[in-house]
C-alpha cells in the first residue's frame, strides 16, 4: 500500500517507493538521500504539526508536509 | 611521516587545496585547525557562504587552503553549490579534500561521487571518526580507498587528529596527479548511457564548453537539467538547440516508460553505486550497539516536543538575557569607571580649550560610551555562538517554520533574524548577508527588509541607557519585551510586504537537523572574539570618526564674542553679589550650563536638531535627542556617544561624578514615555548606513531606500503614538 509521507504517523517505519517531485525540489530531495528503496523512520512533527522530521541514512532530515506530499512510502510492519 | 617524505619540494613552490564537504561535516573546524585562522563555525546548514582562505607553509611548499561553502551536491541548486562548483572549474585547485562525516558515509559520498565524475583529484577525509567508533561503526579505510581509487584519511577535526597525515597525503596526491583530471564514467543504465554517448560526441566534436568542463560531465548536466550549464551553453545556439532537443526527447521517453525524469534515474544510479561500494564489507556495525538509541534523537524528544519544545525555547532565550545582564554588569561598571577616570585625568592634564573639549567630550566620552558595552556584547555573542555550534539553532528554525510561513517567511528566516539581534546583541549586517541561504527571492527580500528591526548590539546600549535611567528595576523584563516587540513588528511588516508589494508562493523547506554537539571551547571563543573584535574595531574607526565629526558639528560655529562675554559678565556679577559660598557655586554652575547649552544650540548640529524639533517634539524628542538620532544613521552606537557628548557639553560641572543615565533621568525634558518612545523609535527607524549598503547589495538600492524611508516613518508613527497616549492619558 502506497501513501504519501504526509500521512505517515510518528514512529512509523517505511520504505520510499517513489519521489514524484521534479525540478529543484526533486533534485534537492534526492540529494538529501530520498531515493526509492531508502528506509526511513518518522521521528515526529514540529509543535504546529509541520514540518515533519524523519530519520534516514543515519541522519535527521526535516521537511514540510508540502514537500512530504511528493514522497510515496510503503509502511514497514514491525 | 615527516622526515621520510619522498616528495620534498623545492623552496617556493605552491599548491592549492580546496576543502569541500556537506554542511556540518566539520569542514570549517578542520580549516581552523589547519590554518589557525579565525573563522566562523556554524552548525546551521549553509552558514559559510563566503570563500575563506588560509596559507600554510608545509615542508617548503606554500599551501593555500580554501574553505568552500558546505554543499550536499554539485548541482546549481543553491548559491553555495554554484560558488563551490565555479571555484573548482574556474580556478582548478590542485586537489579537493572532501570532508565526509564517517557516521553518514552513504549520504556524504553522494557529493564525493560528483567530484569523481568531474575528475578533479580528490582526497577523502573520513571525519568524526570518534563518533563513528562510539556508534560501533567499523570502516575499512584501506578497502574504501581502493574501491574509490583515491586516498582516504581518518580524521577527528575537533581534536586535530589526522590533520598532519591528511595534509601530507593531499600534497603528495596533488603532486602525483599534477593537475591531471580523470573523470569517472558511471553507468546510468543502457538507455541513458547511449544518450550520454551521443551527447558527449556532439559536445566533444564541437568543443562545446570543453575549455572549462569534461565533455561527458557537460552531457550529464544537460540530462540533469542543470540551468546554469544550459544557460552557459546558449553561447552556441545551434549546438545547444541540438543538445536540448535530444535531452527533451529522452526525458519524454523516460517519463513514458519509467514515469521518472532522467535526473531522478541519475540520482538513483549514484545511490546504487554508493550502496554497492559500501555493501562490500567496508562498513560494519557492531551488533551490540546497533540498537543504541541515538542521543540527539533522544534529546529531541524533549527539545522539539510539541509542548516542551517552545517552552524550552523561550526559556533558553529568556535565560540568555538574565545571564548576560547579571554577568555583564560587573565588568561594565569597571569599564565605566575606567573611562570616567581617563576623562577626569585628561581634563586635569590638558589645558582648558578646544583641544580638551575634543579629547574629553569628543573622543573619550564618545568612544568610551560604546566601549563600555563590550563585556555585555561579548557575553551575548558567546551564548549565540554556543547555540549555533551546538545545533540548537537548526531546531529553532524547525520549530518556527510553521509560524514564519504564516507571515510569508521561511524557517531559514529565523537565522537572519537571530543574527540581526533576534536574541538581542547581533548585527544586522551579517544578518542581512545570511539571507543568502533563502532560495526564494521573495522570502529573502521580506526577511532582509525586516531583519534590521531586531535589537542589534549597537541598539542595545541605547536601551540599556534608558532602562538604567527610567526602569532600572525591570532590566531583563524590559529587554525581553523589546525583543518580543521587535519580532512582532518584523513579522507583521513581513506579512504586510508579502501580501502587497511582494506576493507569492512559499519555497520548500528541506533542512538537515545536525546531531547535537558540544561546541569546542576554541570554536566558540574564536567566534565570540571575532564578533566582539569587529565591534571594538568599529568603535575605534567608524565611531571614532563619527564622534569627532559630531563633536565638530556640536562645537562649531562657536558662540559669537559678545555672547560669551555676556556670560562672563553674568559670572562676574554672580561672584560679586552672592556672598554665600555654596549659593555662589550653584549660580556659577547654572551659568556655565546655560552657556554650554546656548553654545550647543548655536552649533551646526544644534541648528539641525532645533530645525527638526517642532516635528520630533510630537514624540517628545528634544533637539539634543535629534542630534543623536541623526548621528545614529551613520552607526547606531553613535546615539549613546552623542548623548554622552551632548550632555557633557551642556553640563560642565567638574564635580558631577554622575553617569550619563542619571543625567538623563534628572533632565526635566525626559520622562518614562519619552524613554519608551525613544526605545521604539531607535528599534524601528532607518537601519545604519552599513546595513543599508548590505541590503542594497543583497537586493537593490530601490529596496534599501524603500526600507530606510518606510522604517523611519513607521518608527516615528509608533513613537508619536506611545508618547502622546502615554503623556495625555496616563501622566
Amino acid at each position: 500500500m502506497h501513501k504519501s509521507l504526509r500521512h505517515s504517523a510518528s514512529g512509523e517505519k517505511a520504505i520510499v517507493t517513489a519521489v514524484t517531485a521534479e525540478g529543484e525540489i526533486g533534485r534537492r530531495l534526492r540529494e538529501m538521500g530520498l531515493s526509492p528503496g531508502t528506509e526511513i523512520k518518522i521521528l515526529g512533527r514540529a509543535p504546529l504539526k509541520d514540518p515533519v522530521s524523519i530519520r534516514l541514512k543515519n541522519y535527521t532530515l526535516t521537511l514540510r508536509n508540502n514537500e512530504a506530499d511528493h514522497i510515496l512510502v510503503k509502511k514497514v510492519e514491525v | 611521516m615527516g622526515a621520510g617524505i619522498q616528495w620534498q619540494l623545492k623552496e617556493g613552490s605552491t599548491a592549492t587545496i580546496a576543502l569541500a564537504g556537506n554542511p556540518n561535516s566539520g569542514k570549517t573546524t578542520l580549516f581552523n585547525v589547519i590554518t589557525g585562522s579565525r573563522q566562523h563555525v556554524g552548525n546551521y546548514p549553509g552558514i559559510t557562504v563566503e570563500r575563506k582562505e588560509g596559507t600554510v607553509n608545509i615542508n617548503g611548499t606554500r599551501v593555500t587552503f580554501i574553505d568552500l561553502p558546505g554543499t550536499y551536491s554539485l548541482s546549481a541548486y543553491s548559491e553555495e553549490e554554484l560558488v563551490a562548483r565555479n571555484f573548482l572549474t574556474n580556478e582548478k585547485p590542485d586537489i579537493v579534500v572532501d570532508i565526509v562525516d564517517a557516521t553518514m558515509l552513504e549520504r556524504h559520498l553522494y557529493l564525493a561521487i560528483q567530484f569523481f565524475e568531474l575528475g578533479i583529484p580528490v582526497v577523502l577525509a573520513l571525519n568524526m571518526m570518534d563518533d563513528a567508533r562510539k556508534q560501533g561503526l567499523r570502516i575499512d579505510t584501506k578497502k574504501l580507498a581502493k574501491v574509490l581509487n583515491c586516498p582516504v584519511v581518518e580524521t577527528v577535526a575537533r581534536s586535530g587528529q589526522g590533520k598532519k597525515e591528511l595534509i601530507e597525503t593531499a600534497v603528495k596526491h596533488a603532486l602525483e596527479k599534477n593537475q591531471q583530471w580523470t573523470p569517472l564514467n558511471i553507468s546510468y543504465g543502457t538507455e541513458l548511457d547511449l544518450v550520454l554517448d551521443e551527447l558527449t560526441e556532439i559536445i566533444h566534436s564541437n568543443h562545446h564548453l570543453t575549455d572549462r568542463y569534461p565533455a561527458r560531465w557537460i552531457a550529464l548536466k544537460y540530462l540533469e537539467n542543470d540551468t546554469e550549464i544550459i544557460r552557459h551553453g546558449k553561447i552556441n545556439d545551434k549546438i545547444s538547440t541540438q543538445l536540448e532537443e535530444l535531452v527533451s526527447r529522452t526525458k519524454e521517453h523516460c517519463i513514458k516508460t519509467l514515469n521518472i525524469p532522467p535526473e531522478a534515474i541519475i540520482a538513483d544510479y549514484r545511490y546504487g553505486l554508493i550502496n554497492s561500494i559500501l555493501k562490500d564489507n567496508i562498513v560494519t556495525q557492531e551488533k551490540s550497539r546497533q540498537e543504541r538509541i541515538d542521543i540527539s534523537a533522544k534529546i529531541d524528544t524533549v527539545f522539539v516536543h510539541r509542548f516542551f519544545g517552545p517552552i524550552l525555547m523561550i526559556a533558553v532565550l529568556y535565560s540568555m538575557f538574565q545571564v548576560t545582564f547579571s554577568l555583564g554588569e560587573i565588568p561594565m561598571s569597571w569599564l565605566e569607571n575606567f573611562f570616567g577616570w581617563i576623562s577626569a585625568t585628561a581634563t586635569s592634564i590638558i589645558p582648558e580649550g578646544l583641544l580638551q573639549s575634543l579629547i574629553v567630550s569628543g573622543i573619550i566620552d564618545g568612544v568610551g560610551g560604546v566601549m563600555g558595552f563590550v563585556p555585555l556584547i561579548a557575553i551575548m555573542f558567546l551564548m549565540i555562538s554556543f547555540l549555533e555550534d551546538s545545533g540548537y539553532m537548526a531546531r529553532v528554525a524547525y520549530m518556527l517554520d510553521r509560524v514564519l510561513r504564516i507571515f510569508g517567511l521561511h524557517g531559514y528566516s529565523a537565522m537572519p533574524f537571530i543574527i540581526s539581534g533576534g536574541i538581542a546583541g547581533g548585527c544586522a549586517v551579517p544578518g542581512v548577508m545570511a539571507t543568502r541561504t533563502l532560495r526564494s527571492p521573495k522570502e529573502k527580500l521580506a526577511t532582509l527588509l525586516t531583519a534590521p528591526f531586531m535589537p542589534c548590539g549597537a541598539k542595545l546600549p541605547v536601551f540599556l541607557l534608558l532602562i538604567a535611567a527610567f526602569f532600572t528595576d525591570y532590566k531583563a523584563q524590559i529587554m525581553f519585551s523589546i525583543t518580543l516587540f521587535a519580532w512582532v513588528m518584523a513579522l507583521l511588516v513581513a506579512k504586510l510586504i508579502r501580501s502587497t508589494v511582494i506576493k507569492g508562493e512559499s519555497t520548500p523547506f528541506i533542512m538537515e537537523l545536525p546531531p547535537y554537539r558540544l561546541p569546542t571551547i576554541r570554536g566558540v571563543f574564536i567566534h565570540t572574539w571575532e564578533r566582539t573584535w569587529q565591534y571594538i574595531k568599529k568603535a575605534g574607526t567608524v565611531i571614532l570618526a563619527v564622534s569627532i565629526l559630531l563633536w565638530a558639528a556640536m562645537t562649531f560655529p562657536s558662540l559669537p564674542e559678545q555672547q560669551t562675554s555676556q556670560f562672563e559678565i553674568e559670572r562676574q556679577s554672580a561672584l560679586r553679589t552672592i556672598g554665600n559660598e555654596t549659593d555662589r557655586q550653584k549660580a556659577l554652575v547654572e551659568i556655565n550650563n546655560k552657556e554650554g547649552q546656548t553654545a550647543l544650540r548655536y552649533s551646526l548640529a544644534g541648528k539641525i536638531g532645533s530645525t527638526l524639533e517642532p516635528i520630533s517634539q510630537l514624540a517628545g524628542f528634544d533637539w539634543r535627542t535629534n542630534i543623536a538620532l541623526v548621528g545614529g544613521f551613520a552607526a547606531k552606537e553613535v546615539i549613546v556617544s552623542t548623548f554622552g557628548t551632548a550632555y557633557s557639553l551642556g553640563d560642565v560641572d567638574p564635580e558631577a561624578a554622575d553617569t550619563l543615565s542619571s543625567r538623563i533621568a534628572s533632565d526635566p525634558s525626559w520622562n518614562k514615555f519619552t524613554a519608551l518612545a525613544m526605545i521604539v523609535f531607535v528599534l524601528l527607524y532607518a537601519p545604519c548606513v552599513v546595513t543599508v549598503v548590505a541590503m542594497a547589495k543583497e537586493s537593490s538600492w530601490r529596496w534599501a531606500i524603500f526600507a530606510t524611508t518606510f522604517n523611519t516613518i513607521l518608527g516615528f508613527t509608533m513613537a508619536v503614538s506611545i508618547y502622546q497616549i502615554g503623556t495625555k492619558l496616563i501622566l
